[in-house]
């Protein structure tokens, strides 16, 4: 395919899709396909035949809608009109063109002017739910590969990194190092071979942004590694997927093949000199393999255990070479800040931190869903107009990152949300799980949860961390049971303080993190664990035991 | 064909896959992982002569293959029974009281981890499987289950008819 039948198809499939009457659009999401949404597109499809509407009315899986809590979601393209809780007897009624038999459906309509939807900035998810993730047309009549034809076309190498440095994205998968840096690296090393990796081992418990993303919007992600391919250097590329994501893995592999029958990727990209080939590497279970030189341990078929920084990957990476790692949607920003331009996405967002955030809103909170925003939107913003609040019950704090991040107490809600504040408050921003938590949560126990995570999770290379998590699993375990004394918690500062300065990888480092946070803000609910053995949030059973004691 | 292979799987051709999938990546040591995956997709799970003979194949000392299969927990090293339920215990599960339903499968079946000993049902706990928005899920033989209750885990054993 060459950049003029890029266009040429782009225009096509518009005409196509603008000449139909309707497009009903079924959101095939991993969420809402548990909730039977395969069988509705079904139903649908078999509809369009039985009413004899074929070639006027078309049906079509999409990626994630956002709105998971009212899955399944099915949207009228014609009329923009979008239906929750759908049932496959809801068939007959999307399909017909007469408006009275809609009435039925009327009560399950979601408002498409709500704050849910309105609120939020989309680049990321700009396609997710509006294109069918299995099509490559759908992709292309969106826009898909014209950043890669702009990039080959139109830009050096060089000014391709130069523009991804400019536009000011920063690492979204935690830990925010400068993209346009980590590139810049890369392509100034003479190596002749060099790689691209994208980390999809989306690991933090609380995260789905990375699996919506795949599942939704596969080609976006491969466009952006080609252009980083096409910058730094590479000619290989790698997708290291989680072995959990099977639908997203699925997805990728249609989307890989689509591609290169059409020179989208493989050898003579868009009839041109470049060459790109990407490749799935599938994880087999391991949290660590999310740090970078596990995955790459990982990737070369051995355990995922970490080493020594440096030499990072970009100067000594994949057998040996160069390489490239970054986020998933890292790279799925990459494509619009290079057809759009720098400054363009560097006008969204905060001083420091620009562009947009994919978050998973999880917990006790009434939309549970997938929601991109400006980064720099408040906690309050994101939780009670976004996320429609706390269904019942008092909010008590926000958990972002996951095993690594901290507990955000009601006091900062209205901090910006971006990674310089987030870690003035003791979190981070992490790869964006957000987990909300009512007063019936207790904070002692949460930490114990993500002790328990850290422990059974360390790889078990350095002391520190196989050790020290162990140690503290079981001094917050005897918290809960109202076993520990003030000497224990003297231990798990001392602890923390510890693991931090002293574990070789990320991991071992912010195991401390949820441990410290809650020290911090909720001291109380210790004391009381400690000195009472009384549970404040009631969750740890301790009156209970107290009293047949 | 190694010993305590499912015998209700199919005698073919599975050592024909297997060595196909090896020779794909022209028996390379680098693709284990990806060769592990093809061995339990195809036998459901990892015996210690199909190690064996995977480290023969690769050209790898077994204490490289068995190390790499007991790191990830994606891969068993013993068999698997004819149902598997899989908790998640991800935060978003884990608020929305996922440890009730892991109580009420030890209690019915066997403890997390395990497999009850007329081989019916496998007990498993996931770290988080991505379905936030569905908590508390339980994969069920492969299928996300949403909004999971101890009462409705009763109903799904019962309809397999686990004791």
């Amino acid at each position: 395919m060459t950049v003029e039948d890029l266009l040429e198809k782009q225009t096509e499939e518009t005409e196509r899709q603008a000449a139909l009457e309707n497009r009903i659009l079924c959101c095939t999401a991993a969420g809402c396909v548990s909730c039977g949404a395969d069988g509705i597109r079904g139903a649908i499809a078999g509809e369009i035949k039985a009413q004899g509407r074929e070639g006027k009315v078309e049906v079509c899986g999409t990626g994630c809608m956002g709105l998971c809590s009212q899955g399944p979601l099915v949207l009228s393209a014609a009329d923009r009109k979008l239906y929750g809780n759908v049932t496959a007897a809801d068939a007959a009624a999307l399909v017909s063109p007469n408006p009275i038999d809609r009435q039925a459906l009327a009560p399950r309509e979601i408002d498409l002017g709500a704050p849910f939807f309105i609120k939020q900035t989309k680049i990321v998810l700009a396609n997710s739910g509006r294109v069918d993730p299995e099509r490559l047309d759908d992709y292309i009549a969106a826009g898909g590969y014209q950043a890669l034809a702009k990039a080959l076309n139109e830009m050096t190498p060089k000014e391709t990194v130069e523009a991804v440095r400019k536009s000011g994205l920063r690492g979204r998968g935690g830990a925010g190092y400068p993209t346009g840096l980590k590139w810049e690296l890369v392509a100034k090393q003479a190596a002749p071979v060099k790689y691209v990796v994208c980390n999809a081992d989306e690991g933090d418990p609380g995260a789905f942004m990375d699996r919506s993303v795949l599942e939704g919007d596969p080609h976006r992600v491969l466009e952006g590694m080609a252009i980083a391919g096409y910058a730094v250097g590479a000619q290989q590329g790698y997708i290291y997927v989680r072995g959990e994501y099977g639908l997203a893995i699925q997805r990728l592999q249609t989307a890989i093949k689509q591609a290169e029958r059409e020179h989208l990727l493989g050898s003579r990209i868009l009839e041109q000199g470049f060459q790109f080939r990407i490749d799935l590497r599938i994880g087999a279970g391991a949290f660590v393999c999310g740090e970078e030189t596990a995955l790459i341990a990982s990737i070369e078929g051995k355990r995922g255990q970490p080493r020594q920084r440096p030499p990072y990957p970009p100067e000594s990476g994949l057998w040996g070479a160069p390489t490239l790692i970054n986020n998933v949607e890292t790279f799925a920003n990459i494509p619009a800040i290079v057809e759009k331009g720098a400054e363009w996405f560097s006008a969204i967002g905060t001083a420091n931190s620009k562009g947009t955030k994919v978050f998973a809103l999880a917990g006790k909170i009434v939309n549970t869903g997938l929601i991109e925003v400006p980064m720099g939107a408040t906690l309050r913003e994101i939780l009670f107009e976004i996320g429609g609040g706390i269904p019942s019950g008092k909010f008590k704090a926000a958990q972002t990152g996951g095993p690594s991040g901290g507990c955000i107490p009601e006091q900062f809600l209205d901090v910006p949300v971006d990674y310089e504040s987030l870690a003035r408050i003791g979190s981070i921003m992490g790869s964006g799980g957000l987990i909300v938590m009512d007063e019936t949560s207790c904070m002692v126990d949460v930490a114990r949860f993500f002790m328990e995570f850290c422990m059974e999770e360390s790889c078990g290379k350095c002391i520190p961390c196989r050790t020290g998590t162990v140690q503290m699993y079981d001094i917050l375990r005897r918290m809960t049971t109202g076993e520990a004394d003030e000497d224990d918690l003297a231990m798990l500062k001392g602890l923390s303080e510890l693991l931090r300065e002293t574990s070789l990888c990320g991991l071992g480092q912010t195991a401390p993190n949820p441990v410290v946070s809650t020290l911090k803000y909720f001291a109380g609910e210790y004391e009381a664990h400690i000195r009472d053995h009384r549970c404040p949030a009631g969750h740890c059973g301790l009156e209970a035991k107290e009293a047949t004691r | 064909m190694p010993p305590n292979a499912p015998a209700a799987a199919p005698k073919d051709n599975r050592e024909k896959l297997l060595e196909r999938a090896m020779s794909r990546h022209q028996y390379s040591g680098d693709a284990l992982i990806e060769v592990l995956h093809t061995a339990q997709e195809l036998y459901g799970f990892l015996s210690p002569h199909l190690l064996t003979a995977i480290a023969h194949k690769l050209r790898l000392p077994p204490s490289r293959v068995l190390g790499v299969a007991s790191f990830y927990h994606f891969f068993s090293l013993k068999p698997k029974g004819e149902h598997t339920f899989t908790v998640c215990l991800g935060t978003a599960c884990y608020v929305a009281g996922a440890l009730g339903l892991v109580e009420r499968l030890e209690k019915r079946c066997c403890k997390a981890g395990t497999t009850t000993p007329d081989g019916k049902v496998s007990v498993e706990t996931a770290r988080c499987i991505g379905s936030c928005g569905l908590a508390p899920a339980v994969i069920y033989d492969g299928a996300v289950l949403a909004r999971v209750t101890p009462e409705g885990l009763d109903r799904e054993l019962e309809r397999i008819g686990a004791k």
